[in-house]
């Protein structure tokens, strides 16, 4: 375990570090949320005009939410990106060859993954704070709130890990982020789902995601709805996809 | 261009870069037609961008220079019809075919139609691509796209060529198999070539001439074994089988010049009066009944040129120098003086 | 082989080789045909359902969102060539392709039209596809066939627009990089724009305002107006306008690198 901890920490540092540093990495994983925080609340505002559009706090804090997670996921997502770009340089095969327990590699990723999501986190949140985003939740419903987009990233670290450890190129992007990309937005991200209405309200109800949005905004309106279920589908997740991560991690082992 | 006039002339060109030192510091030289011209020096030396001045691409900051007869800077076009290049960067695109890279290089220097294809197919055999001719070029290996690169800068039967390290990366047979290419075009087809180079086998091997250049000034100029004669004579290096002999075997040399011991028994003497006194010192040491286990005779490498003129070896001083290689974005951003 | 000076080729015989050899670039490269394709599609598919409710706000102008979406898949596409059109000139100086076809008596108009027309093949071929795919999803064009003909014009012509800026910039930096770094500003631009909702509906003050100056709102609302209202001459005028200007500013500005770039003597 102290073994597993140790690559843990270092593959973690480095991460952290090599975002740090370096503003090409961490600008567009803040930029980005930004601007889908004032694309959507900004311009979309009228839609809490449509009659039956029911959410207390308002558009804004209802988009923050969305925004929130996205970010989460993107977070980990782009960890998918940075250990693809390791494979391509060859500096993967280094930490296979020096970890003395190779699981930590993964779990050094997921760390790196979380501490730049929580950079993109406070910034998302100071600045809907800014634009005038109502917070109706407790501190409890807060913490929980974080709890749910702290499991959101690990989970789509974990797939960004595995997928990019199968993979083991940088043109492996695309299909890393799309399956992310098209699962979030099969969610309500625009109006509640009882708004939506046709393919995309059976497709939406039936969306995992949709599941975790609806407990997330209902956390911070302060009328917390499926939260354990979000919570159990998270922890769900977490536990496939740390066996896929896993398997991909085995399957880089055998390509050496 | 006249009979007998130089296929290339350069004089005092110069070329500066923004924030650079001069990458070409004034260099002087000619070369002949039917002539390989072999220019030699460590990355950054200023080789590539005399090459981009020489084809046109890249005005010269001050200096005189002309090609098959025709002034860079005001004949531009003419000299672009009379040359054909290979620069640095195999320069092809990797989605096309070798004959469609062909085909198209030919449409743009205004061949017709038919002698498009007659073209293409003649050159595609003659660099050994015809059964690779319909595959794209991403799938070539760097030998196969270096004699394609080679092909394209024929295609419109130029006069004169510039190869821009022709066989950097190539392995050993790509290699030799391009030199016996180019010292073809120039021995049976009296084209010139000019011809840079990081190495000193392919400038000792191929070149008629050689040109040194070193931080942007040519150093030295001549025929390898010119070059070579200037260092120096000939050294022959002879290992006893006794060990202990070297004493004796140090008395008997110095009868051809001034022995140095080399502390692992063997000896080294100069030859001033060249290979030839080889067979005297062989004499010799039957004559004394001297056993021997090795022998060896020492040319003076361009290496030891290179050392002699600039008092580095060429090996090792890429790194120290490469920053000032002009990147292919850097065209035509330097500063220029009037002429 | 012979030493012998060639004719310089005619000016069209050099664009049309330059042409023929973008559109195979273009033809062979599937990926680049596919990801511009479906990407916009997919967007359009969920947004079209996404946000019909949006129908329900006093003044929205039609009652299909899809209808109202079908716009912005042209914009997306247009910015998708511009990228490509970009990347692959950027790939040429970069590689030394560039300097291979300067030694040849190749005009830098020639070149640049030549290029371009790599571009206005995958235009074409978008704008086919997210028409039809709009009239197979039930999207009527309330312009009718004439007015789907003027649709596919304006659309080629905004793309040839940013496929003139894409060459721009390649031009002008040289390096693959710098063409893929504006894509996020292109991105931003799409959706401060009237792409979600048209502009007399936005709430927020600021973010109407941004998109009234943001001349991607006019070449939106001139697809849009096809599909959804018919012939309406202002958003046309506005459309084809701002799309012209578009060419004119991008071309004009590229050819102007093409000279500095193309620094032969």
């Amino acid at each position: 375990m102290r073994r597993f901890l140790y690559v843990a920490r270092g593959v973690g540092w480095r991460s952290i570090h090599n975002t740090l540093v370096s503003p090409a990495i961490l600008l567009p994983s803040i930029i980005f949320p930004l601007f889908f925080l004032v694309a959507f609340a900004g311009g979309l505002s009228r839609l809490a005009d449509v009659p039956s559009f029911h959410y207390a706090p308002g558009y804004t804090s209802f988009q923050y939410v969305f925004v929130f997670l996205q970010s989460a996921a993107f977070g980990g997502v782009f960890t998918g990106f940075a250990v693809a770009r390791d494979f391509e340089s060859g500096f993967a095969r280094r930490l296979l060859l020096s970890a003395p327990r190779r699981s930590g590699i993964i779990a050094g990723y997921a760390i790196g993954a979380l501490l730049r999501w929580l950079i993109t986190g406070t910034v998302v949140t100071l600045a809907a704070l800014i634009a005038g985003m109502n917070v109706d939740g407790t501190r409890t419903d807060l913490l929980g709130l974080l709890g749910l987009g702290i499991l959101f990233n690990f989970v789509a670290a974990l797939w960004g890990c595995g997928l990019a450890m199968f993979l083991r190129t940088e043109q492996a992007g695309a299909v890393i982020q799309m399956p992310v990309f098209v699962l979030l937005f099969l969610a309500p991200v625009y109006v509640p789902l009882p708004l939506l209405t046709g393919w995309i309200h059976d497709v939406a109800r039936l969306n995992p995601a949709t599941v975790v949005l609806e407990a997330a905004r209902g956390l911070l309106a302060g009328s917390p709805v499926k939260f354990a279920l979000a919570l159990a589908l998270l922890a769900g997740a977490a536990a496939l996809l740390a066996i896929f991560a896993r398997r991909g991690l085995a399957s880089a082992e055998r390509a050496g | 261009m006249s009979d007998g006039a130089a296929a290339i002339e350069v004089e005092e060109l110069v070329r500066e870069f923004r924030k650079g030192p001069r990458a070409v510091d004034g260099i002087d030289l000619a070369v002949s037609p039917g002539e390989i011209y072999g220019f030699l020096g460590p990355n950054g030396a200023g080789k590539s961008t005399t090459v981009l001045m020489l084809t046109t691409l890249l005005p010269p900051t001050s200096g005189r220079a002309r090609v098959g007869g025709f002034d860079i800077v005001r004949q531009g076009s003419q000299v672009r019809s009379t040359i054909g290049a290979a620069l640095q960067e195999a320069a092809l695109d990797p989605i096309l075919t070798a004959r469609e890279h062909l085909l198209l290089q030919a449409t743009l220097q205004g061949i017709g139609k038919a002698e498009r294809k007659v073209r293409a197919n003649a050159l595609l055999e003659r660099v050994g691509l015809t059964e690779a001719a319909d595959r794209r070029v991403g799938g070539y290996s760097g030998g196969m796209k270096r004699r394609l690169d080679l092909a394209l800068a024929l295609v419109h039967g130029p006069r004169i060529l510039f190869l821009d390290e022709p066989t950097t990366g190539l392995d050993p047979q790509s290699r030799a198999a391009l030199w016996e290419e180019v010292a073809r075009l120039a021995h049976d087809e009296g084209m010139t070539v000019f011809l840079t180079t990081q190495y000193l086998e392919e400038a000792d091997v191929l070149a008629d001439r050689v040109g040194i250049i070193d931080h942007g000034k040519i150093v030295a100029e001549g025929t390898p074994a010119q070059l070579k004669a200037e260092i120096g004579s000939p050294s022959v290096e002879v290992s006893p089988v006794d060990g202990g002999a070297d004493e004796l075997l140090a008395e008997l040399l110095a009868g051809f010049g001034t022995p140095t011991h080399n502390g692992r028994g063997s000896v080294t003497v100069p030859l001033p009066g060249g290979e030839a006194q080889l067979a005297e010192i062989v004499r010799a040491l039957d004559q004394a009944d001297l056993h021997v286990a090795s022998l060896q005779l020492h040319q003076p490498s361009l290496d030891d040129v290179f050392l002699a003129k600039t008092g580095r070896k060429l090996e090792g001083t890429a790194a120290e120098t490469a920053d000032e290689q002009p990147a292919p974005g850097a065209r035509g951003r330097g500063r220029r003086r009037g002429r | 082989m012979d030493a012998e000076l060639s004719a310089a080729p005619g000016l069209l015989e050099q664009i049309a080789a330059v042409a023929r050899r973008s559109i195979t670039r273009t033809l062979r490269q599937r990926a680049l045909l596919v990801f511009p394709l479906l990407f916009p599609l997919i967007l359009f598919a969920i947004n079209g359902s996404s946000l019909s409710a949006a129908t329900k706000i006093p003044g929205f102008p039609t009652r299909s969102y899809r209808a109202f979406a079908l716009a912005l898949p042209f914009i997306q596409g247009a910015l998708f060539v511009a990228i490509a059109t970009g990347t692959d000139l950027a790939r040429d100086i970069e590689t030394g392709f560039f300097n291979r076809l300067a030694l040849t008596p190749l005009r830098g108009s020639a070149l640049l039209v030549g290029q371009l027309g790599g571009a206005l093949v995958l235009a074409c071929i978008q704008s086919v596809v997210y028409l039809l795919v709009g009239l197979a999803t039930g999207v009527g064009i309330a312009s009718g066939v004439a007015g789907a003909f003027v649709l596919l014009a304006l659309s080629i012509l905004i793309s040839f627009g940013f496929a003139s800026l894409g060459a721009l910039l390649a031009l002008r930096f040289g390096t693959g990089e710098a063409v893929q770094g504006i894509f996020p500003l292109l991105f931003v631009s799409v959706f401060l724009s009237s792409s979600s909702l048209p502009r007399n509906v936005i709430k927020v003050h600021w973010f109407k305002e941004v998109a009234t100056y943001n001349p991607v709102s006019y070449l939106i609302e001139g697809v849009r107006s096809l599909i959804i209202t018919g012939w309406d001459s202002r958003a046309l005028a506005l459309g084809f306008g701002f799309a012209a200007l578009l060419v004119i500013i991008t071309l004009g500005l590229a050819s102007a690198a093409m000279k500095t770039r193309l620094v032969r003597t």
